[in-house]
């Protein structure tokens, strides 16, 4: 073995004296980083958004700020979903998690009257608890992310199933043998409201919170290294001392910690609590992550790729949606949009 | 006696690194050809190009007066040449008997003959004196059973030239019997044997024929009856003594670390150790370099004294006087040690993360006490050890795993001067990386000495090891065989005891 430098080095470091010659050497450099790239994704989908406007639907200010307040829940569970994708991991039962959460919240406010901020840390807690189920099993029992989380999918749904009775819960309470109607807590219009004259849904701002929690962990605390670094090389990252096994941990209680806060957001805007809600949501999830540029491989990512990815899915859904596209094709054409951008996304492959 | 197989004139590059430089050698029918040489001497590319691995060869293979020119695996086992490889080929999750007949199935119009397979490779196996029974998964298997399985595979293809890189690494006493009678029943049947080791005891009990390379070059081909042990050792070591090491005059003072009846098990207990009790001390400013060939443990003792394999060591451990017990990693590094691994991408560096995040990626608990970052502390930590170590990036954000391979030495080794360490353990400083930057390397560790670090010394390379070393233990299969003192030491020293030879020197300190 020899040392050698390889390309991009000799490139960096040869350039000196080309440097400032070409300002598009810059930009294509800038559009091969992930970030440029993800850039592109969705300035084409907004692209494809102005060339389908729907009679101009796509170019109203009511477009825009739906698409975000629609984007948010999945953007609640993408925030977490990048912290265990990082990892080297996957969190396929956050949608199965959210209908726990949202089915607790409804049950706790609508049937046993609990005070809202009191229903709202018992489903945080709950998110935790699966979250960390999860958690415990990939990084103690050493079980596959793909296998652990599959499991806890299939288990959560089944304890929102088993706590509901199956039942929707909503305001129509049976009491003996006659039902009656409860008033909707307040907290649920709360949380289903909008402020700054009804152009920023409260559901986006508790997604931009828990983004900006998620963004600061990542970048900013020894924690958001741990997970770069376990992603990158576990077994290095081990021999210098990282934690591995809790920095893990955590991920996936975190993950189920934003589960909880989108489930409270999807049960407000249902105005109950569905079991079979959240089905399919751990993929528009993943997708997000992915399709901004953080590699499933691990290591590699940031919260700003995901904010990308959320935007370019959300958008994507909302052009078809008021071009009148049919389910059918809407599925086919997000499919392949998927691969597309994740085709661009590829890099080194080694 | 006419050769099976010669090969004239083999010479390999690896980019633009010559490994084999014009070796000619030949197997005859009935004899086992032992390979010998110190680690890198290009014995596993010979053999390699041989068993098809390589065909980008300069030179000629002759075979019944016919060039061959073997190109994969697949089309030497054609010709009759089989390789066991130190890697094992074996399968772990198949059977026995599928992972025998891999590549190779009996079929009767494209179906594999499931019966027939179990049927042959019970009746090889059990000729050949191994005793496992054939539904058996190769997992659940103990090495030296896959060993053996893979050799006997060899048979099964009836090759007539079986190359054999170093069986015995993981066997124990009573399998190594087992190899060798069935080595010996191969060579009964006039097979042509090559077979690599480090081992002085293999090679009295098995030579017929020993051939020694040392750094690419034939250095000689004779009858084992004319080879005595001091010329072999001689063959082997060879070179002058260069004057291109600059140890400085050591400041020795008082004891850093000391180490008794320290063993590192394997994963399983019932193989024999990597370390086997070995005690050792060092001092500080003191650099003691730990000699062995493959297989010797000492990689494997590395990684037990810095608690990277819990629940597998045991033994005492003291730091400056005090018995600590270290369990973990971060353990070792609070305790001030610290590990560079012979592997830098496997296990040394995270090649996606940034220079910076590498430096500082062992001493994240002082450099985030409260948990939350400082990056511009991280920044001005990472220029300064560049600076320090005369890194060459193009920027302290570049990705580690696009600078050059002595560059990525250099982060890795910045990683642990960062953590303040007392005791440096380096496995093999240098592999991989260029003259000018194996230099700078030397220096540094004379500067760590020099400011009273200890450093522990594990290379693959004599004379790196005989000039830096102010004292060289030397491991053989997990156990000390001798410990030299400057004075004391010599290449034909070292090596003695690096292949079981326990008189051969020391002190008895």
């Amino acid at each position: 073995m020899v040392s050698e430098i390889r390309e991009p080095l000799r490139r960096d470091l040869g350039g000196g004296s080309k440097r400032g010659s070409s300002v598009l050497q810059t930009i294509t450099r800038a559009l091969t980083s992930s970030a440029g790239r993800a850039c592109l994704e969705l300035l084409l989908v907004l692209l494809l958004g102005v060339i389908f406007n729907a009679d101009g639907a796509f170019f109203k200010e009511g477009t825009h700020r739906d698409t975000l307040r629609q984007a948010s829940v999945y953007g609640i569970l993408a925030c977490g979903m990048t912290l265990v994708i990082i990892t080297g991991g996957i969190d396929l039962s956050v949608g199965s998690v959210l209908a726990v959460s949202s089915v607790s919240f409804a049950l706790l406010t609508m049937h046993m009257d609990w005070p809202w901020w009191l229903a709202i840390i018992t489903c945080l807690l709950v998110g935790a608890v699966f979250g960390s189920a999860s958690g415990a099993l990939i990084s103690n029992a050493k079980l596959q992310p793909f296998i652990a989380t599959l499991a806890l999918m299939t288990f959560a749904r089944g304890f929102a199933k088993y706590i509901t009775g199956g039942q929707k819960i909503s305001t129509y309470v049976t009491q003996g043998d006659k039902v009656i109607i409860k008033e909707l807590p307040p907290i649920f219009k709360v949380i289903d409201s909008r402020i700054f004259g009804g152009n920023l849904a409260i559901v986006s701002v508790i997604f931009l919170v828990c983004f900006i929690v998620a963004w600061i962990f990542l970048a900013r605390h020894k924690w958001g290294r741990e997970l770069f670094s376990v992603g990158g090389n576990e077994e290095a990252a081990r021999l210098s001392g990282v934690p591995v096994r809790m920095a893990k941990f955590l991920a996936y209680t975190f993950s189920g910690i934003m589960c909880a806060v989108a489930g409270i957001c999807q049960a407000a805007q249902e105005t109950q609590g569905d079991p079979e809600t959240g089905a399919g949501y751990e993929l528009t999830a993943i997708a997000m992550v992915v399709i901004g540029g953080t590699s499933l491989a691990g290591g590699r990512g940031s919260m700003g790729l995901t904010l990308l990815g959320i935007l370019t899915i959300g958008y994507l859904q909302k052009i078809l949606s008021i071009n009148a596209v049919p389910e059918a094709g809407r599925l086919m054409i997000t499919g392949i949009i998927i691969v597309l951008a994740v085709l661009t996304q590829k890099r080194r492959t080694k | 006696m006419l050769p099976l197989v010669s090969m004239n004139g083999i010479t390999k590059f690896f980019g633009p690194v010559k490994v084999l430089d014009r070796v000619d050698f030949s197997i005859y029918p009935g004899e086992v050809h032992i390979l010998a040489g110190e680690n890198g001497a290009g014995k596993s590319t010979l053999v390699k190009i041989l068993a098809g691995a390589y065909s980008d060869y300069q030179g000629r293979i002759v075979m019944e007066d016919r060039e061959i020119r073997p190109s994969s695996p697949l089309d030497a086992n054609r010709l009759g040449i089989a390789a066991i490889h130190q890697e094992l080929s074996l399968i772990p999750s198949m059977t026995v008997v599928d992972n025998f007949f891999l590549g190779h199935p009996m079929t009767r119009s494209g179906f594999v003959m499931q019966k027939a397979h179990r049927q042959s490779a019970g009746e090889i196996l059990s000729r050949a004196g191994v005793d496992v029974s054939v539904a058996s998964f190769v997992e659940d298997l103990p090495i030296s059973v896959q060993q053996l399985i893979e050799i006997t595979r060899a048979i099964r293809l009836n090759a007539r030239i079986l190359i054999m890189d170093e069986p015995s690494s993981a066997l124990n006493a009573h399998d190594v019997e087992t190899l060798f009678t069935l080595v010996r029943q191969l060579k009964g049947e006039k097979r042509g044997i090559v077979y690599i080791t480090h081992r002085l005891e293999e090679i009295h009990r098995l030579a017929d024929r020993i051939t020694v390379l040392r750094d690419g070059k034939l250095v000689g081909s004779a009858l084992a009856t004319e080879v005595p042990e001091k010329k072999l050792i001689q063959w082997m070591v060879g070179r002058e003594m260069e004057e291109q090491f600059p140890r400085h005059t050591p400041q020795i003072s008082s004891e850093a670390l000391r180490v008794e009846n320290f063993s590192v098990h394997r994963a399983s207990r019932a193989h024999r150790p990597h370390v086997d009790r070995v005690s050792f001390s060092a001092a500080r400013g003191e650099i003691v370099g730990i000699g062995g060939l493959q297989g010797s443990g000492a990689s494997e003792l590395f990684l037990g004294l810095f608690g990277a394999l819990p629940k597998r060591t045991e033994g005492r451990v003291s730091l400056e006087g005090k018995a600590v017990h270290i369990r973990s990693p971060r353990d070792a590094i609070a305790k001030g040690i610290s590990l560079l691994t012979n592997d830098r991408k496997a296990t040394g560096l995270i090649s996606s993360m940034s220079v910076t995040a590498n430096i500082c990626a062992a001493s994240m608990a002082n450099l985030a006490a409260q948990g939350w970052r400082r990056p511009r502390e991280e920044s001005r930590v990472a220029s300064e050890m560049g600076k320090a170590l005369q890194l060459r990036a193009a920027s302290l954000e570049m990705e580690v795993g696009d600078l050059s391979g002595g560059n990525q030495q250099k982060v890795a080794i910045g990683k642990w001067l960062t953590t303040n360490p007392r005791i440096m353990l380096l496995d093999e400083p240098t592999r991989g990386i260029d003259v000018g930057a194996k230099h700078e390397i030397y220096q540094l560790m004379n500067e760590w000495t020099a400011r009273g670090i200890s450093i522990l010394l594990v290379t693959s390379e004599m004379p790196e090891l005989l000039a830096m070393s102010d004292r060289i233990i030397v491991m053989h299969r997990g156990v000390i065989t001798a410990e030299l003192s400057r004075q004391e030491i010599s290449a034909e020293k070292v090596l003695e005891a690096a292949m079981g030879k326990t008189n051969g020197g020391g002190n008895g300190q």
